[in-house]
């Protein structure tokens, strides 16, 4: 599971991933001069205004060279030195303060993942005020509304060289052998984990890939928040699938829940089925779709795997919102239709296989060869191929009509020759069907032209 | 499914075959047949007669309700006025099982229409069958299991409200309340949003006691998507209440919304700043608005900031007259004073769009004082849109203090756009010049700006030049016939000789957009004879485009000059070497000869009501674009 691998301890470059800015493509003149503008601060953080009055900080004493009766103490001074909230949008104030506190923050880091015996119960609260103060806070609006994740730079947070150091030290707090979750619970309550929720729209990558590890510890440790975790993540992508269509965390969010339907208990609940009908499918309507979709995919198969019954609701959830217009996620929804055909019980197959097949025929006659080339790859797929074998009396006559006239008539030489491939295979498959498919199929189109 | 076939078919009756076919097709497996028969649906449902209707289509209808949300949205957007297609009124409760279902569907689109739906045919629900029908429905949607329910419900209450018993409203308050502190954030917003309209149709006593509990707690939910709706809703009930509660009531909540930690509910406060400020009257306007909307204006995050700006106009000239000024001079201008150097420049922008508006609430010597170094200071700005906004409304201070006194910065701050290295800015910039040349006077605008209008003429880019020549149009439009000759036409006629062919090509385009507004005189002697010397062009583009402003201008011009001067040079043409010159010669004498022809035929026309029959058919296939409008003055003599 990858939520298990811990984010990288440097502030990486997280813009390395991105591709050349899409404005400059077209004409683009206002998106680019306002690029411009926006580049000058890319920065962004609302962090900074609970700030009442300015506290001039001063060094404390090392944690290493405190003696052990005055270490929780100090620890304790440390964790409220680091409330106060810094300036990074002027990035010269306060420099002295701002390394007093970095400092503070590395040494908190560093004793509560090496040293044992440093968590007791009075630094609980602490802690997590500590991280409450500095985590915690509205998202600025974004610099660009139209905020395109494929296409655009995110806004990084500015307070991040702070920011990153408290992440740390929560994620290392919730994994020291110390941590205690009957102690952590009355803390690390409800409203605490709905604001932490609420800061997975953050637009920095490397935020939300710290609390998606962090989410992922706090489900797995405090095992009371678990169905209120569920519940509230629903209400995420309800909103965005119906209301917003903006959450920047979204594949964040399915990646822990694909290891949370892992741990599904059997049979599965309705709360769960219900979650896959009217949440995970409905995402897959999300103009966003590409940026979550090897997520949401990987949910899905979970799903199926777990429990073979709910295939027929998958499948037909999935016809019902397949692409009328978009090619690009019609390869997705086409991928995603042979992960889990991959994974079909023969049985359920046949439940599916009339109105599947009729929409894999659709997006063989597709324009796009993208798209049917996509559709044809299913027949290099050994395991649905001998699905299709137990059901070419029905899958046959389904496709062949027009399998024939797309051979004759597609652009693209290469989804010819994909489709007379997959002629040939079914006139071994079942060569009395085929030959007389074929026959009506000519006497068809002699008596259409008289 | 068995509906169908027990509604088309069983009897038999060929009257009703096309309709057969219309319900076949709400059953058909291809979408777009669907739909295009759910827009039929009434005139199925007129057929079919409203006994059937409501016994048979009705019903099929409930069933099917499972379709693709596009057909669905259709179905609930026809079903709201299907009421005369049931029977009336007396019938109309027969509508709501469809609806019910639909106002439960997940798709928002069809939910809120099915919602809309309801709410047109509730009015046409007797008391008692409001009581006995939709009432319940209400309820049913109120406890629904899933959230797509209980958001429809909240849609509802007030539409019913008002027409049920004293019992029946006590259910209403009730579920209304549950509703607000509902566990999904979505029913929640949808609570809040319908918060004021609910508000609206309550009884005083019950807005006190009730609403404003459901308000207070609603501003203070744990999401701000929900916080920032009751700010909306704190307008609505503002206004429901009288002065004396608002201080206790209402006040505490607004004031923590001006200053919530989220920048949403903060910019909302900012947004629906003038409607809260006539909604709690000038007396807190006076206490509490002005220093939060000092603070609003000074906010940290530039959104909201942005939103208090573009309502710094609204906001003070809604002010009690008796302190306005000095509310203005004393707390608001410090503000205003700070946002013209902002850091942000969309906040910047949204001042100067309104700044301007100021003056007139402040009269000439405070402009002067005040509000002309701010103004002059946006003109300067680094940010075109602001320099923009500002130009764009000057009509604001031409009125209080006169032009003049900006003008001396406003030069070069149009000089400098008209120069900027955006083409877009410098085609902004030339859109407000006929509005500036208006208000500036003919003589300023000789003296400084025609310079300027000449010059986009030659701009490299064509989109510049494009909007220069109608630029032209305009000013002689608005400073006539006569200016024109004097001062724009020779230097237009003069790009004529220029040795780049663009810009002897402007010279015709020109010549096009101002054949018209000059007049004839002036295209016959001036324009024309540069036309016909142009024809002699070494560039074929510049040939074929005198073929073109020849049948252009040729409606201006009269008879006598078409025969004499345009004709041999359109013929000269038509034996072009390059074949475009020769195309375009020949699109001109085709069009050119119907013109000319109309001067015979007028003359036909004359001699009796039977040629002039002959006249408009030949009028018809001539497709000349003066024609009808001249035939039609000859047919009147």
């Amino acid at each position: 599971m990858e939520t298990t691998k811990l984010p990288p301890t440097s502030p990486s470059s997280p813009t390395t991933g991105f591709s050349v800015p899409s404005a400059e493509k077209v004409d683009g003149f206002p998106r680019r001069s306002m690029r411009r503008a926006r580049q000058r601060r890319s920065h962004s953080s609302s962090q900074f205004r609970y700030q009442s009055s300015q506290v001039e900080l001063t060094p404390l004493p090392l944690l290493k060279d405190a003696p052990v009766a005055e270490l929780h103490n100090l620890f304790c001074k440390k964790l409220q030195q680091c409330c106060v909230l810094f300036d990074f949008l002027d990035c010269v104030a306060d420099l002295k303060g701002k390394e007093i506190k970095r400092a503070a923050l590395n040494e908190l880091v560093e004793s509560v993942a090496t040293s044992r015996g440093v968590l007791i119960e009075p630094l609980y609260p602490e802690a997590i005020k500590m991280i409450s103060v500095n985590i915690f806070r509205t998202l600025p609006p974004s610099e660009n509304p139209e905020f395109d994740p494929e296409e655009d730079e995110p806004t990084l947070e500015a307070s991040w060289p702070h920011l990153q150091l408290v992440y740390e030290f929560f994620l290392r707090f919730l994994e020291s052998p110390d941590f205690q979750p009957s102690m952590a619970k009355r803390y690390v309550d409800q409203k605490f984990v709905l604001q932490l929720l609420e800061l997975f729209d953050s637009e920095d990558p490397r935020e939300r890939e710290y609390l998606k590890t962090i989410l992922h510890r706090v489900y797995g440790k405090l095992l009371g928040l678990r169905a209120y975790i569920r519940k509230q993540i629903n209400n995420i992508f309800l909103r965005f699938i119906y209301e917003t269509e903006h959450f920047n965390g979204v594949a964040e969010l399915l990646e822990i829940l694909g290891s949370i339907i892992n741990g599904f208990a059997l049979p599965l609940k309705s709360e769960h089925k219900q979650f896959l009908v009217r949440v995970l499918i409905p995402l897959h309507t999300a103009k966003s779709l590409s940026i979550f979709h090897a997520q949401l995919a990987y949910c899905v198969v979970q799903f199926m795997e777990k429990d073979a019954t709910v295939t027929e609701y998958i499948i037909r959830g999935l016809l019902k919102y397949w692409p009328k217009t978009c090619t690009q996620k019609e390869v997705m929804f086409l991928g995603e239709i042979e992960e889990i055909l991959d994974v079909i019980e023969p049985s359920q197959f046949i439940r599916v296989q009339e109105p599947l097949f009729k929409q894999i025929t659709a997006c063989i006659s597709s324009p796009h060869f993208q798209v049917a080339e996509r559709a044809l790859y299913f027949w290099n797929n050994e395991y649905i191929l001998s699905l299709i074998e137990e059901n070419s009396q029905v899958i046959l006559p389904l496709v062949f009509t027009t399998l024939y006239r797309v051979s004759k008539e597609h652009w693209n030489q290469t989804i010819v020759s994909l489709i007379y491939n997959v002629l040939k295979t079914f006139m071994e498959m079942n060569s009395k069907l085929f030959d007389d498919l074929t026959a009506s199929y000519k006497c068809h189109l002699v008596s259409f032209s008289e | 499914m068995q509906h169908k076939s027990k509604m088309a078919g069983a009897d038999g009756d060929d009257s009703l075959y096309p309709i057969a076919v219309l319900i076949d097709e709400l059953r058909n497996e291809d979408v777009q047949l669907r739909l295009n028969s759910i827009k039929k649906l009434s005139t199925i449902a007129l057929a079919l007669g409203v006994e059937r209707t409501r016994t048979e289509l009705l019903p099929f209808l409930t069933d099917t309700i499972y379709d693709e949300d596009e057909v669905l949205l259709a179905l609930a957007e026809q079903l709201g006025n299907f009421t005369m297609l049931v029977g009336g009124p007396e019938y109309v409760h027969c509508l709501l099982p469809p609806l019910e279902s639909l106002a439960t569907v997940e798709e928002t689109v069809v939910r809120d229409k099915a919602v809309e739906s309801l709410r047109k045919i509730s009015q046409e629900h007797s008391p008692v069958d409001l009581e006995v029908h939709f009432e319940p429905l209400v309820k049913r949607l109120a406890s629904g299991d899933w959230f797509t329910s209980r958001t429809s419900a909240c849609g509802l209450f007030s539409v019913c409200y008002p027409r049920v018993s004293s019992t029946v409203k006590a259910e209403i308050r009730q579920h209304f309340r549950t509703l607000c502190s509902d566990d999904t954030p979505m029913v929640r917003r949808a609570a809040a949003s319908k918060l004021g309209e609910f508000a609206k149709v309550l009884e005083l006593d019950y807005v006190k006691s009730d609403i404003i509990s459901l308000f207070t707690a609603l501003a203070s939910d744990e999401q701000d998507s929900v916080r920032l709706l009751a700010v909306e809703a704190c307008v609505s009930i503002a206004t429901l209440l009288p002065q004396e509660d608002l201080e206790t009531l209402v006040m505490p909540t607004l004031r923590q919304a001006a200053e919530d930690k989220s920048w949403r509910v903060r910019y909302m406060v900012a947004d629906k700043f003038s409607e809260l400020q006539k909604a709690v009257g000038p007396e807190i306007t006076k206490n509490d608005l002005v220093p939060a909307f000092q603070n609003l204006l000074k906010d940290c995050e530039a959104e909201v900031r942005a939103a208090a700006a573009n309502k710094v106009k609204e906001f003070c000239e809604n002010l009690p007259e008796d302190s306005r000024e000095t509310i203005i001079m004393t707390h608001i201008l410090p503000c205003v004073k700070e946002l013209v150097s902002d850091t942000n420049q969309h906040v910047k922008s949204a001042l100067a769009s309104v700044i301007m508006g100021l003056s007139t609430i402040l009269g000439k010597d405070n402009t002067v004082e005040h509000l002309l170094p701010l103004f002059l200071a946006q003109l300067k700005d680094e940010c075109p849109e602001v320099r923009l906004n500002i130009i764009s409304n000057l009509d604001c201070v031409n009125e209080v203090i006169g032009i003049r006194q900006l003008s001396q910065s406003l030069l070069p701050a149009i000089v400098e756009l008209a120069e900027d290295a955006k083409w877009r800015v410098r085609l902004a910039i030339i859109e407000y010049m006929p509005l500036l040349a208006g208000q500036l006077g003919v003589e300023f605008f000789d003296e400084k700006l025609n310079t300027l209008c000449m010059a986009w003429l030659i701009d490299h880019v064509y989109a510049i030049r494009e909007a220069a020549t109608c630029n032209l149009m305009k000013l002689v439009e608005k400073f006539g016939a006569e200016w024109a000759q004097n001062t724009i036409v020779p230097k237009v006629l003069g790009m004529a000789n220029d040795p780049n062919y663009l810009h002897r090509m402007t010279t015709l385009f020109c010549i096009n957009a101002l054949s018209e507004v000059c007049g004839q005189d002036i295209t016959t002697k001036q324009m024309l004879p540069v036309v016909l010397k142009m024809s002699n062009d070494q560039v074929a583009n510049v040939r074929f485009n005198v073929a073109k402003s020849l049948q252009k201008i040729g409606p201006v011009l009269d008879s006598n000059a078409l025969q004499t001067e345009v004709k041999p040079v359109l013929e000269k043409l038509d034996t072009d070497t390059d074949m475009d010159v020769k195309y375009f010669a020949q699109e001109a004498i085709s069009g050119k000869y119907t013109t000319l022809s109309i001067f015979f035929l007028y003359e036909v026309a004359s001699l009796g009501p039977r040629s002039l029959l002959v006249v408009l058919v030949l009028c018809q296939t001539h497709r000349s674009t003066m024609c009808p409008a001249e035939c039609v003055s000859q047919c009147e003599r």
